[in-house]
C-alpha cells in the first residue's frame, strides 16, 4: 500500500527522535503554564518552578494530574497563560454545575492545532481532490471548527453543513458529489435508513469515506457501517481540553487511532491508583497537551478507558495507536455525541417545583439514534387540575434541558411511587444501549 | 352556585381509569358526569360525583394526585337546541369557556351541562341575569 504522510520525518521517526521532540516542547509548555495561576500554583507546589524543571520524561510523574473539576474550578482565567490580546479563538463546554469550562488559543496555538488535523486527514488517504462535508457542529464545539481548518489546509473542498437536517444533507451530498464525511456513527447510520425516504439511491452518492468520532462505538458497528454504506470508517478521538480534534486518528489499515507524541504525552493510569501502567493494558487516559501555549494542560484525566498498542503499526509510523474508547470512569452519558451528565439533567429538572422527588434517566435506540427519556413524579400538591398545566409542565421540562444541555429529550410524566425507588445512584440511569 | 369537580391525573398506564372508577365504586360514591381530558402520554379525569370531600380524601390517601375544581352546572331542557341556547348567552357576553361537558339527568327531561369558566364570578352573574338554571350541590348529591 502506498502510505500518505503528511510529515512524513516526524510521523516515521524513531523513537528517541520522538522523546527528545516531547522532553524540549514539554520544558517550553512548563515554561508557559507557569504563566497561569493555577500551573504556578500547582508546579510550585510540587517544587517545579521553571521549564528546566523537568530533567527527563519520567519526571513528568512529579506533577500531579488536572482533572475537568479543576478546569472549572479555574473559570474563566485560571489556566490563561497570555495575554487575552493574544487570543485568537476561544471554545468552551457546557458543565454539570451550570459552569463551564474554556479552552483559549493563540494564532500559533490554531496553527499547530490545524496542521495535526491536516495530517489526520490527510493519513486516511484523502486529499484536496476530495469534497468534505463537515456536518459536526460548528460554535463552541470543537467538532466543526477543527475538522474544517485541517480540511482547508489540505486543500478539500468543504462543505461546512454543520449537523441535523437529514434531508438537506443527502440532497447536498448528491448536488456537491461529497467524497468524504465527518459525523457521528450513530447519525450515519440513521442517514443511511432515510435514503428511501429522500428518494436518493446509495448509488447516487458518490462517498468513500467518514471519519467518525464524538462518541464511542464497537468495531462491529464500523464494520456495519462500511458493509452498508460501501466506505471506509476511520476512527477519532479527541477532546477539547486536548484542542479538539487530531489527538488520535485511524491511518488507512484502520487498526486503531495513532496518537501524535510529537504533539501530546499519552499516559494510561489505573484510575484507582494514578499509577502509569504498560502497553497493552486498559486504563485511564491521561494527556498533555505539548503544542498549546494560551491554555496549556498538563497530565490532564479525560476518565476516557482506553490501552495503548506495544506493537508498530504496518504504515510504519512510530506513534502509537491507542485502542478506541472502551468505556468512562465516571458516569456521564454520550447521547448522538454529545456529552451529558445524569446530574446536569438532575440539577435542571429539580429546579422545577411542580416536580417531585423521583425520577429516571432512560437512554435507548430509536433507530440508529440514541434517544433520552426524562421520566419523572408530579408533585400532587402542585397539580391544579388542568391538562395544560401538565402539557406547559412537559414543555418546560423540554425546553430547560434542551437549553442546558443541548439535547432534545423525551419528557414522561408519572404519577407518585411510578418509578422505581433509587437507592444511591445506581436506578437513576438505564442504559438500554448494549455495551460495545 | 359553584359545584365541586375533582381532577385526577391519569398516568398512560393500562388500568387506571380503571383502578379510580373502582375505588370510588368500592366506596359507594356515584359519579353523576365524567370526562376525560387526553394529551399524547397523560389524562386528566373529570369527575362530578354526589359526595365531593369523602372522595377526594379517598383518592388522595390512595396515592392518586387529585384536586378540586370549581365548576358551575347549569340545567337546560333535554332536547335540540338546548346547549345552544346557553352558549348564544356566553358568546355575547364574552364569558369564556374551558371547557364543558355535558350528561342527561335520569328522573326528569333535563340535561346538565358541567362548565368550567375562566371567570365563574362573571359567569354566574351572566347566568342569573339570563334566568338560566343553576343547579346546587346540594342539588347533585340528590340526583
Amino acid at each position: 500500500m502506498d502510505i500518505p504522510y503528511w510529515n512524513k520525518e516526524i510521523e516515521t521517526a524513531d523513537r528517541a527522535t520522538i522523546e527528545k521532540i516531547q522532553l524540549e516542547r514539554l520544558g517550553k509548555t512548563l515554561s508557559c503554564a507557569l504563566r497561569s495561576p493555577f500551573y504556578k500554583r500547582m508546579l510550585g507546589e510540587a517544587g517545579i518552578s521553571s521549564g528546566d524543571g523537568i530533567k527527563s520524561l519520567d519526571d513528568l510523574r512529579r506533577i500531579p494530574f488536572t482533572t475537568k473539576d479543576d478546569l472549572r474550578k479555574s473559570f474563566p482565567k485560571g489556566l490563561l497563560s497570555v495575554d487575552m490580546q493574544e487570543v485568537v479563538r476561544i471554545h468552551s463546554s457546557s458543565g454539570t454545575t451550570g459552569i463551564p469550562t474554556v479552552i483559549y488559543f493563540s494564532m500559533e496555538d490554531v496553527k499547530n492545532w490545524t496542521d495535526l488535523v491536516a495530517r489526520c486527514i490527510f493519513s486516511t488517504g484523502a486529499t484536496s481532490k476530495d469534497v468534505f462535508q463537515n456536518m459536526m457542529t460548528y460554535g463552541l464545539f470543537t467538532g466543526g471548527l477543527g475538522l474544517h481548518y485541517g480540511a482547508e489546509a489540505v486543500g478539500m473542498t468543504i462543505i461546512p453543513i454543520g449537523g441535523g437536517n437529514t434531508k438537506r444533507q443527502i440532497k447536498v451530498m448528491k448536488d456537491f458529489h461529497t467524497t468524504v464525511l465527518h459525523i457521528t456513527p450513530s447519525y450515519l447510520l440513521h442517514i443511511h435508513s432515510r435514503l428511501g425516504d429522500v428518494g436518493i439511491s446509495r448509488d447516487e452518492l458518490t462517498i468513500s469515506k467518514a471519519f467518525v468520532g464524538a462518541e464511542p462505538h464497537s468495531e462491529n458497528t464500523r464494520l456495519k457501517i462500511e458493509e452498508l454504506l460501501g466506505i471506509d470508517a476511520y476512527n477519532s478521538y479527541g477532546l477539547s481540553e486536548l484542542n479538539g480534534p487530531g489527538v488520535a486518528f485511524e491511518c488507512v489499515y484502520k487498526k486503531d487511532m495513532h496518537v501524535w507524541e510529537d504533539a501530546y504525552i499519552v499516559e494510561i493510569i489505573d484510575p484507582e491508583t494514578g499509577e502509569v501502567i504498560e502497553d497493552g493494558r486498559e486504563g485511564e487516559v491521561v494527556l498533555t497537551n505539548l503544542i498549546r501555549h494560551a491554555t496549556p494542560i498538563l497530565r490532564y484525566r479525560t476518565r476516557d478507558l482506553a490501552f495503548l498498542h506495544p506493537e508498530k503499526c504496518e504504515c510504519g509510523r512510530t506513534h502509537r495507536r491507542m485502542s478506541r474508547i472502551l468505556g468512562r470512569t465516571d458516569d456521564m452519558l454520550i447521547i448522538n455525541g454529545v456529552n451529558v451528565f445524569p446530574s446536569q439533567i438532575e440539577e435542571k429538572i429539580m429546579q422545577i417545583p411542580e416536580v417531585g422527588t423521583n425520577y429516571q434517566i432512560y437512554v435507548d435506540k430509536k433507530g440508529s439514534l440514541d434517544r433520552l427519556t426524562v421520566k419523572v413524579e408530579i408533585y400532587p400538591k402542585l397539580f391544579m387540575g388542568e391538562a395544560s398545566q401538565l402539557d406547559a409542565l412537559k414543555n418546560k421540562i423540554k425546553e430547560e434541558l434542551r437549553s442546558s444541555i443541548v439535547i432534545n429529550a423525551v419528557i414522561e410524566l408519572h404519577e407518585p411511587g411510578a418509578l422505581p425507588v433509587s437507592e444511591g445512584k445506581a436506578q437513576r440511569v438505564v442504559d438500554q444501549r448494549s455495551k460495545l | 352556585m359553584k359545584i365541586t369537580q375533582i381532577s385526577v391525573f391519569l398516568e398512560n398506564r393500562k388500568g387506571r381509569l380503571f383502578d379510580v372508577c373502582s375505588l370510588l365504586g368500592d366506596n359507594n360514591i356515584n359519579i353523576r358526569a365524567l370526562t376525560i381530558a387526553e394529551t399524547e402520554s397523560f389524562g386528566v379525569l373529570r369527575i362530578v360525583v354526589d359526595n365531593s370531600d369523602v372522595a377526594v380524601k379517598l383518592l388522595k390517601d390512595s396515592g392518586f394526585v387529585a384536586n378540586l375544581t370549581d365548576v358551575v352546572a347549569v340545567e337546560v331542557g333535554d332536547k335540540p337546541g338546548g346547549l345552544a341556547s346557553v352558549l348564544k348567552v356566553f358568546a355575547d357576553n364574552d364569558v369564556n369557556i374551558e371547557y364543558m361537558y355535558g350528561f342527561v339527568e335520569k328522573f326528569s327531561d333535563k340535561a346538565l351541562l358541567v362548565f368550567r369558566f375562566a371567570d365563574t364570578d362573571l359567569a354566574q352573574q351572566i347566568l342569573a341575569k339570563n334566568d338560566i338554571k343553576v343547579v346546587t350541590e346540594k342539588e347533585i348529591e340528590g340526583l
